[in-house]
């Protein structure tokens, strides 16, 4: 398996604060990556480092096996859609495809105009006057036409009405399903990423805390409810993401490889939400992301 | 050719809604040998979900022997499923009312019937302990 993006202890100071610390991760290609996590949990760094507009302070990144932002065959690989969609205000729909061309050398100008043909805009309209999701379908148009390899989009629904955000997650799956483009997009709204994303890295407070194949990562996590009972009372293989008790009753989240047995259990399968709110809510202090068990077929 | 719907609310995997939505449209006679299911860049622009979801989905049928792909032309029909047989289905809805009345005569109410019925399910197919 290639990996479109492999760190290893990276991290990055903001002058005695970290914004990212020993992140050891291999995100392997051909996926749609969801990056979740709180606002300031490190996303807009861990992506910014990914496309070179910030250098780590500590450990390395490789993307697509070479280092961000280092010449422009590097750079003409990925494509990258900053937070809020940015476009050029003043500069019509057309200038911007013109814009470019000019500066990409592969640039595919009859995907770009299709893409605009479908939007319904007059590409005499300046940007600063289009919607927020017609800006947002603009900057996308402008990342794919490049025909990068590996497509980086931070935050790009978070301002969008449903509706807007809708279309928006359809133009980019069609993407994916034409072109093979690996992508990684970061949210942190679940609900944006559980349908198009097949794996996830969950980020908090500068530290990843769990990754994986999400298909993995459902199968492997359960909720158990029953009589009261000590977590140190669970098989070893059992490991509790979230715990709560009342005088009678205990719910544990709990992640395992291996079926649950014991019969006093009501188990409950999680949601990507369930899942995803469980660690946000019960960060681990330590650096170390809890990786999914080995030895799974695929 | 038949569109896919979501229920996000189900809980039900997005692959899995997908493949039972072919072997309903295969019980009800929708889809024949022959017919094409969408491609995958057809139902992800739909529905925004992940290409890779579509093609799991499309996997399973093909080891199940319902589809093939053919390449540059898509995805096609080639086996069936039976009709549900109502003969069957009265038989064991009579053996299941059988069943719930012992439950209910030894003390069981709804929500614990449910919750046999859950578990029985999951032991069944989910860890393959028949």
């Amino acid at each position: 398996m290639t990996a479109v993006i492999e760190t290893s202890g990276l991290g990055k100071r903001y002058g005695r604060k970290w914004g990212l610390r020993d992140c050891t991760e291999t995100i392997p290609e051909g996926r749609v990556v969801g990056l979740v996590g709180p606002n300031g949990a490190g996303k807009t760094t861990l992506l910014h480092l990914a496309v070179g507009l910030l250098a780590p302070s500590a450990g390395s990144i490789t993307v697509l096996g070479g280092h961000p932002g280092d010449g422009p065959a590097q750079l003409a690989k990925v494509g990258f859609v900053a937070q809020d969609t940015p476009t050029y205000a003043g500069l019509s729909v057309a200038k911007h495809l013109r814009m470019g061309a000019y500066l990409n050398k592969n640039w595919d100008r009859q995907l770009a105009e299709s893409r605009i043909d479908q939007l319904d805009v007059d590409p005499r309209q300046k940007a600063g006057s289009l919607s927020g999701g017609q800006r947002a379908q603009l900057a996308l148009t402008l990342a794919v036409a490049r025909r990068p390899e590996l497509l980086i989009l931070d935050e790009p629904v978070a301002s969008l009405d449903p509706l807007a955000r809708r279309e928006f997650l359809q133009s980019l799956m069609e993407i994916v399903a034409k072109d093979g483009v690996s992508v990684v997009l970061s949210s942190h709204l679940v609900a944006d990423l559980e349908r198009v994303c097949d794996y996830l890295v969950i980020l908090i407070a500068s530290h990843v805390q769990l990754s994986g194949e999400v298909s993995e990562l459902l199968a492997s996590h359960w909720r158990l409810s029953g009589p009261r009972r000590d977590p140190a009372s669970l098989p070893s293989d059992q490991e509790v993401v979230e715990e709560s008790h009342t005088d009678k009753q205990s719910t544990f989240l709990v992640r395992t490889e291996k079926p649950i047995l014991d019969p006093g259990w009501n188990v409950k399968p999680v949601t990507l939400d369930d899942l995803v709110l469980a660690y946000l809510s019960n960060p681990r202090r330590t650096g170390r992301a809890r990786k999914p068990g080995l030895g799974v077929v695929r | 050719m038949i569109e896919f719907q979501l229920d996000t609310a189900s809980g039900v995997a997005t692959y899995l809604q997908l493949v039972q939505q072919v072997h309903q449209a295969l019980q009800l006679g929708i889809l024949e040998p022959g017919d094409q299911l969408p491609t995958a860049q057809q139902v992800v622009a739909k529905l925004a979900i992940n290409p890779n979801t579509v093609l799991k989905a499309y996997r399973d049928l093909e080891r199940e022997g319902l589809v093939r792909p053919r390449p540059g032309q898509g995805t096609f029909i080639v086996g069936t499923l039976p009709r549900s047989d109502p003969a069957a289905q009265e038989r064991f809805l009579s053996s299941m009312t059988t069943w719930l009345r012992s439950a209910r005569a030894a003390g069981l109410g709804p929500d614990d019937i449910e919750a046999i019925y859950r578990t029985a399910v999951r032991n069944l197919f989910t860890e393959g302990v028949a």
